[in-house]
């Protein structure tokens, strides 16, 4: 048998993996290691599954994603800060036969978007939202967020967030789950190949859930921030795993229509 | 037995050097490269190229897409 080399495999009929066509070959405003380019081209494959790409319009929020619309092909629209749900309520009402998502981050969606958030779960409209949580204000310099967990260091809160003067942190997948108006909500993670493809299936679920008009798919993705959490990004994917899980466990949380963990 | 083997192909300039691909890897194929792309960060390259099994997972959590995945079966 002749020894195969690397030009032998590195042919295009051997190609098994690489870049969804529905990403742009714009090269990714993000630090090294975020969560942020793995949720996108998890949306950019499922969309290419499912063949919609010319039926699909997303919301982009305000924050680090905030320049989403370069990154995939899509027909996107800039919502103001928070306002993405209601945004995407619009763009679903007059054009019902479009996939609606929204994509947006955790100041964006548990801070200062929690009112339409809220009001958009519990009318039951037919929409994805992807939530990515990060605990941390990434864009503006790692201030402390609704999210950010108990005793974590932000440059807001340098010796850790005390809950006696700043709150307990906001377990907003929890709170969507208990509305009537949704009918998946999941938690996920993009660190590790294993997560990965379970993050896939969950979108995938909350997209092929629009096409059957069941209302609100709401997919948390449990990210990381590097930069914000001042950590290499292998480093804080560990920090991740020992610090956010126990308080944002991973799974499905309502699963058509029922609340199946507490 | 049919064996596989795998390649990947890294878009070395697009690449940040992270390295959440090597961790990923289970056949300890990638380490981050002595040499520098063009925007200064040591990018991710293979190795030890005999041991890809072509299984996607470093491509799958790439944040920046930059790989491709090829798979040849040897007879």
């Amino acid at each position: 048998m002749a020894e195969i080399t690397i030009q032998d495999i590195i042919k295009k009929e051997n190609l098994v993996y690489t870049k969804s066509k529905v990403m742009t070959d714009a090269t990714l405003s993000y630090c090294p290691g975020c969560g942020h380019g793995t949720a996108h081209r998890l949306i950019a494959e499922v969309i290419e599954e499912m063949d919609i790409q010319s039926q699909t319009v997303g919301v982009c929020p305000v924050g680090c994603s905030v320049l989403m619309y370069n990154f995939l092909d899509l027909d996107m629209q800039q919502a103001a800060h928070g306002r993405a749900p209601a945004v995407a309520t619009a763009i679903k009402r007059l054009m019902p036969e479009k996939f609606v998502f929204t994509y947006q981050g955790d100041g964006d969606l548990a801070a200062i978007g929690t009112a339409e958030t809220i009001h958009a779960c519990n009318r039951g409209e037919n929409i994805v939202i992807i939530f990515v949580n990060n605990g941390i204000y990434g864009m503006t310099g790692g201030q402390m967020a609704p999210t950010t967990l108990k005793g974590m260091p932000s440059s807001t809160c340098p010796y850790g967030r005390d809950i006696e003067m700043m709150g307990n942190p906001l377990k907003m997948t929890e709170l969507v789950a208990q509305l009537a108006g949704t009918y998946y909500v999941t938690r996920q993670s993009v660190h590790s190949p294993r997560n990965v493809r379970r993050a896939k299936k969950a979108i995938r679920l909350a997209f092929e859930n629009q096409k059957l008009k069941r209302g609100v798919s709401f997919v948390e993705i449990v990210s990381n921030c590097n930069s914000g959490w001042k950590l290499p990004p292998v480093k804080a994917n560990e920090w991740m795993e020992e610090n956010m899980f126990p308080f944002y466990p991973l799974g499905d949380i309502k699963v058509d229509g029922e609340i199946v963990s507490k | 037995m049919a064996k596989i083997r795998g390649a990947i192909l890294v878009d070395v300039e697009a690449c940040k050097g992270c390295g959440v691909c090597i961790p990923a890897c289970p056949q300890d194929v990638l380490d981050l490269a002595k040499e520098v792309n063009g925007k200064g960060y040591n990018y991710s390259y293979m190795k030890n190229p005999e041991a890809c099994i072509g299984c996607a997972n470093c491509a799958i959590v790439c944040p920046d897409g930059v790989i491709s995945v090829y798979k040849v079966k040897v007879a």
